[in-house]
């Protein structure tokens, strides 16, 4: 440590450490622009000139290296007519349009010009002008205002992993620009907006809407990823107007993904439902709550009479909160009915009977950035888990080695030690091969579950260097991305993964896909009861015989179990069409019940016109209701509503209250979301003993190898949810939608599979699967493994398509 | 795509350096030896071959006079505009060079012989006004001298087309 002084306080800081260190520590703030605590030093602005003692002239806090008894002073005379001379100088090119500048009240620039500015300006000659650039749907510029910090430019060097902004030109001509024409298309770039200490780069979604000062700020957390990231969210005239991070170290830091930030969009959507609506002889109308209501009771009713209990069932989705999935769960299990789920992208359910608790990340978040080597399987990491990414892209500058296995292969704008990019009926091949490798390496027998399965594998020199990687360098993790979560076998790339992480002794956890993925299994929203979670372990599910059908079996997309879907649904907060891992059999399936009530935020166009839906009913998103998340770490988080709901929406707890009531079931008097939370989760909110990845005893199926090729035939698709249609509100935020991650789907494939279809690429192809054809245009990535085609799911273009991962046969048009 | 030759020399120099990003300056001075000047594409070979962003080889690019961004005349005449040569008469170089080539600072001529290009101080302050044409240095320059030095290119290249012109 180094001790010194600054205006006469003692501090010490860590070697390194620097003067600007020093006076944070103190609470002594020092003006500044280009110093971010998260970004490298570039003393560049040198608004933070401070006085030292013996030093000639005053030095830049941010990058002067505090040293054993050094004397500095950060309001002297001299500090500050450095500072103030500085600042003279970053105006006499500043516009000073702060009256039509969207920072103003909130510009760090327009602060410390007020502190430290002359009134007046001694500048007479001509100013300089920046022209403006277009740098997507995100980010609005304002390039005369830029200060030249850097700061956006570091950020993409440094955080989002791809410098997509530099400065160009020199002194008097420099500019901040995308290299030509580009546009910046980070999934991480709204945070550039948040760095900016001017007006330069503003929210273009925002833009001259609101006033800082005339908002109102409310907290809030993410429902979209599994992170469970902090907000802001920014209320003017009970509209959502703006969301920004709210700092937590433990989770996102100071940062926010797009999605994040600019998904409120979605929240004020022209397709917002706010009324409930019926659909009588085939004719849809609104109607008020009651007769909404009491029509779904009355259906649940006659379908429990006419076909028994067994028939209802209910999907949740993971965006949802933990009190809304409870009580979903709740309303199912009291009709007597265990079908409950919220795993709509899951294929295999084989694993249900053995899991443990509920599957989660398996270490704290913040800690991610510790690790020294990891392995991700089966996961387009960045676009699901954009934050994540970046702690994992910190761990790698910090010598982690990263290492995948994944049918594709995006830039992961990092360095990837080693990459197993295999087709999807593969993957479990090459797990299978690491875990033999690392049994080798460690001289341990296979374990027996897995015995029979690894008899005829031999592990290649990939798998070698992936074993190698895990058992080498402490700590070091397993994670299951969201890819694997929905494959085919996904019990055994899970149960592969768990023996690899356990005879290399890593963690081992499983990359949660939504807000709720954790608080899902918690709230008891699976069919195999309340064996974890859920302190109500004997709800009327249970009594009923337990085992109810899985969301695979519930829609009908299950082949084992064909003919198995509900006569009533009740669907919370999802687009089935979209939401599913075979949206064709799940409309389908949906079609031909005799009730399908959907609880939904907005009018979902298919829900209407494919007709499958008998009522909708208008529920809160998270900004219009209290709730809690779990999130993927297992943190539990609670929120309010920010605004009032809209129009006649309702929060979705107390519709199902209300529903539990008027069908006379019990235990559904709850004043409070919070006395919903308190039935579900022990005193003091601590899930830890409910988290667990693990499965029980389970033997891996044998391995197959690759299928042949023949022709079109054997062709697999890999079905990937974009990053903008993961949930419902963000398929309405329209800036996101026109982002580059949000361009129509399309069909890619290798170079050589092209050939061998002899398709060209833009060539419109049709795409079959099952029953659902659609046509779209090829596009080449030659980084695909053979015999595979990326189409991306959740998607409508794609809708009429079937299983996310399965066989797709191809056709010219 | 970077031409063999240019991927050649560039893999010469490489070897001198400890990592692709501190090779990039050597980099965009060869594609410009073998392309006249450093066009949008070449930024992206070079970012290409040496597993750099655009942006940052842009940065670098731009920072640096002698790096062209544009395409230039045959010869490229950069005139020291800094402080010591400002006062030793550089504006009326500048005018000067301007009425002779009829172009401003920053273009090229309409026969695509020279460009005419601001530059800071060339380091010969004691003999300013300064200024360079191509690879050769020009000092204590006043109107009459520049007279001669542009004569001096204009001859030498009639003498090499000479040749061609008696054919045609
Ligand atoms: S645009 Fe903003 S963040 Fe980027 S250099 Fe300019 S002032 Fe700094
Ligand atoms: S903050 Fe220190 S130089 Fe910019
Ligand atoms: S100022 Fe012109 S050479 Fe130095």
């Amino acid at each position: 440590m180094i001790n010194f002084e600054i205006d006469g306080k003692p501090v010490s800081v860590p070697k390194n450490g620097t003067v600007m260190d020093g006076a944070n520590q103190l609470g002594i703030y020092i003006p500044h622009f280009c110093y971010h605590k998260k970004l490298s030093i570039a003393a560049n602005c040198r608004m933070c000139l401070v006085q030292v003692e013996k030093a000639p002239k005053p030095l830049p806090a941010c990058a002067t290296p505090a040293m054993e008894g050094m004397k500095v002073f950060t309001h002297s005379g001299q500090a500050v007519t450095a500072q103030k001379g500085v600042m003279e100088f970053l105006l006499i090119n500043h516009p000073l349009d702060c009256p039509i500048c969207d920072q103003g009240g909130e510009c760090q620039l327009q602060d410390l010009a007020v502190g430290y500015g002359a009134s007046s300006s001694r500048y007479t000659e001509t100013k300089r002008v920046v022209a403006n650039k277009n740098l997507g749907p995100l980010i609005s510029t304002d390039m005369t205002r830029c200060i030249h910090c850097t700061r956006c430019v570091r950020f993409g060097q440094e955080i989002a992993g791809i410098m997509e902004l530099g400065m160009v030109g020199r002194g008097e001509h420099s500019e901040i620009l995308a290299f030509v024409g580009k546009t910046v298309d980070s999934e991480l770039s709204g945070n550039v907006i948040d760095l900016c200490p001017v007006g330069a780069l503003v929210s273009k979604p925002f833009r001259y809407s609101a006033r800082t000062w005339e908002l109102s700020r409310r907290k809030s957390i993410s429902p979209h990823c599994g992170l469970g990231s902090n907000l802001i969210v920014q209320i003017k005239q009970n509209r959502v107007m703006r969301v920004l991070p709210r700092e937590n170290e433990e989770i996102n830091e100071c940062w926010l993904s797009d999605k994040d930030r600019f998904s409120y969009e979605g929240l004020n959507s022209e397709e917002r439902l706010t009324r409930p609506m019926i659909k009588q002889g085939g004719v849809w109308q609104e109607c008020d709550w009651q007769t909404a209501l009491e029509f779904v009771a009355n259906g649940l009713k006659d379908v429990k009479e006419k076909y028994g209990a067994e028939s209802i069932g209910a999907l949740g989705s993971a965006h949802s909160t933990l009190e809304e999935l409870y009580l979903l769960q709740k309303l199912v299990r009291g009709l007597g009915s265990a079908s409950v789920d919220h795993r709509v992208r899951q294929s295999d359910f084989r694993a249900d009977s053995q899991m443990q608790g509920a599957p989660w990340l398996g270490m704290p978040i913040a800690e991610i950035s510790q690790l020294k080597s990891l392995l991700v399987i089966g996961s387009t990491l960045r676009k699901d888990h954009p934050l994540l990414a970046h702690r994992i892209r910190q761990a790698v500058k910090h010598g982690a080695e990263l290492n995948v296995i994944n049918p594709i292969d995006d830039d992961l704008l990092t360095k990837v030690r080693n990459r197993a990019i295999v087709a999807p009926d593969k993957m479990v091949s090459m797990l299978a091969e690491v875990l033999k490798a690392i049994a080798e390496l460690k001289g341990v027998e296979i374990p027996d579950d897995a015995k029979n399965a690894l008899s005829t594998v031999s592990a290649s020199d990939t798998a070698r260097a992936i074993a190698i990687s895990l058992s080498d360098n402490k700590p070091a993790a397993i994670f299951i991305g969201n890819l694997a979560q929905h494959h085919p076998r996904y019990t055994d790339i899970c149960k592969l993964a768990q023996h690899i992480a356990q005879i290399s002794d890593v963690r081992f956890g499983v990359l949660g896909e939504a807000a709720n993925s954790v608080g899902a299994y918690i709230a008891g929203a699976v069919p195999f009861g309340n064996r974890f979670g859920n302190r109500n372990a004997d709800t009327a599910g249970d009594r009923h015989g337990g085992q109810g059908a899985n969301a695979s079996q519930m829609l009908g997309m299950d082949d084992a179990a064909s003919g198995t879907g509900c006569k009533a649904y009740i669907l919370l907060n999802l687009e089935p069409e979209l939401d599913c891992y075979n949206t064709q059999r799940a409309v389908r399936t949906l079609a031909a019940a005799d009730l399908v009530v959907m609880m939904t935020a907005y009018k979902s166009h298919a829900a209407i016109q494919d007709n499958y839906a008998d009522v909708l009913l208008p529920i809160a998103p998270f900004t219009e209701t209290s709730g809690t998340f779990v999130s993927t770490e297992g943190r539990v988080q609670s929120f309010n509503g920010v605004v009032a709901p809209l129009g006649e929406t309702r929060p979705a707890w107390k519709v199902l209250r209300v529903l539990g009531n008027i069908l006379q079931l019990d235990g559904f008097d709850y004043e409070t979301s919070e006395q919903v939370r308190g039935d579900v989760l022990p005193a003091g909110n601590d899930v830890s003993a409910w988290l667990n990845s693990r499965l029980g005893s389970l033997a891996v199926n044998p391995i197959e190898a690759g299928k042949e090729n023949k022709g079109s035939e054997g062709l697999q698709r890999i079905g990937e949810v974009p990053i903008y249609q993961a949930d419902l509100i963000v398929r309405r935020a329209e800036s996101l939608q026109r982002t580059r991650d949000a361009a129509a789907p399309l069909a890619w494939m290798s170079g050589s599979l092209m050939a061998q279809l002899g398709l060209q690429t833009e060539e419109v192809i049709r795409l079959k699967q099952e029953e659902g054809e659609v046509q779209l245009p090829v596009a080449q990535d030659d980084k695909l493994p053979a015999n595979c085609i990326r189409i991306a799911s959740a998607h409508p273009s794609t809708a009429a398509l079937g299983g996310m991962f399965d066989q797709i046969t191809v056709e010219k048009s | 795509m970077l031409s063999e030759q240019e991927r050649r020399e560039i893999e010469a120099h490489a070897r001198h350096y400890p990592n692709n990003r501190a090779v990039c300056i050597e980099a965009l001075k060869i594609v410009q030896q073998h392309r006249g000047w450093v066009s949008n594409e070449g930024i992206a070979d070079v970012a290409e071959a040496l597993q750099m962003k655009p942006a940052e080889l842009e940065s670098v690019a731009t920072f640096y006079n002698m790096i062209f961004r544009k395409p230039v005349g045959k010869h490229v005449i950069l005139l020291c505009d800094s402080v010591s040569c400002w006062i030793m008469g550089y504006e009326r170089l500048r005018q000067h060079l301007g009425d002779r080539l009829g172009i401003r600072p920053g273009q090229t001529t309409a026969d695509g012989r020279f460009t005419l290009l601001p530059n800071v101080c060339l380091g010969a302050c004691d003999h300013a006004p300064v200024m360079m044409v191509d690879e050769a240095h020009y000092q204590d320059l006043d109107p009459a001298r520049i007279d001669e030095i542009l004569a001096s290119y204009q001859q030498e290249e009639e003498k090499s087309t000479d040749g061609n012109a008696a054919h045609s």
